[in-house]
């Protein structure tokens, strides 16, 4: 069983990746970008039965650092 | 005083650390590696130090936070014993929530790395009180994620509470409120982005880190 963990930084918490990767993407000539958020995407590979409040625990215990960062758990169907 | 510092893999100001804790406390720190469950007998001072535990993987600090050594130092904060967590090691405090708030990546993106002139803002603690209250010194900063963040209520209470060690003097890394260093609500931990051990002897270009080892050395020993 699969699962991805999208880690974003809340909102309010300053993106100093994100600001950079704006300015550069204006810098290319993409004028229509309003705002630009950086996060990050982690994938479980899971053993079976593997339950959502464990994936939660993973997450505020180690994956995500919920002072500045938001998590989002989705699970993969296997195929 | 029996000294301690944690090393883990990627800590690369371990050995500044202790050569300062042994120049100024004239006992060689113990060096304690992150994989031990306990410290030696009657440690009475730990310091977390710089570095780059396990690459910064994840998050700076996050790794070492969570190693099995960190549950010693916890439990050794907990009973009063005074805890340093230099650059590196300030991220694993505040990882380890031994600390609040967090450390991102510098405002301007760059890694950091010069002296800064600091305002000490609490010359009472175990760390700054030789220090006056006020006093402008120098210490260096080598970092890249050393942008100090924390809810608007954390960040009064800090203040309130007198737990703001340190404060940029210029603007640095974007910190908030120009926090450059932060105690615990029981005063024996002090996390710090600027380097103190790097300021022990005339030879590093200053001296101004010494008062820390010295005081400490004062009400511990």
């Amino acid at each position: 069983m699969k699962a991805r963990v999208f880690i974003t930084l809340k909102s309010g918490v300053l993106d100093p990746q994100g600001k950079a990767i704006h300015h550069a993407l204006e810098g290319l000539g993409f004028s229509g970008v309003n705002d630009v958020r950086a996060g990050k995407l982690i994938e479980l590979d899971l053993a079976d039965g593997t339950s959502d409040s464990e994936i939660e625990d993973m997450c505020r215990k180690l994956l995500a650092n919920t002072v500045i960062e938001n998590f989002r758990i989705e699970r993969l169907e296997t195929a | 005083m029996k000294s301690a510092v944690i090393v883990f893999p990627g800590s690369n100001c371990d050995r500044d650390l202790a050569v300062a804790l042994e120049l100024i406390t004239a006992r060689k720190p113990a060096m304690v590696w992150h994989k031990e469950t306990e410290l030696p007998e009657g440690t009475e001072f730990i310091g977390v130090p710089g570095g780059f535990s396990y690459g910064d993987y994840l998050r700076s600090g996050a790794m070492a936070a969570r190693s099995p050594v960190m549950r010693a130092v916890k439990d050794a904060a907990d009973r009063g014993v005074p805890v340093i967590g230099i650059c590196n090691g300030f991220q694993v405090l505040t990882e380890a929530g031994m600390l609040p708030g967090a450390l991102m990546r510098n405002a301007g993106l760059s890694f950091i790395c010069r002296p800064v002139p600091l305002r000490v803002e609490n010359s009472q603690s175990l760390f700054t009180a030789q220090y006056d209250a006020g006093e402008r010194i120098s210490f260096p900063v080598a970092h890249h994620d050393g942008n100090y963040q924390a809810d608007e209520a954390t960040l009064d209470r800090l203040e309130g509470e007198g737990r703001v060690a340190f404060r940029y003097l210029d603007q640095c890394n974007g910190s908030a409120r120009d926090i450059a260093g932060i105690l615990n609500d029981s005063g024996n931990v002090l996390g710090l982005m600027p380097h103190p051990e790097r300021v022990v002897e005339p030879a590093h270009g200053g001296t101004d880190g010494r008062r820390l080892f010295e005081g400490l050395l004062e009400t511990v020993a």
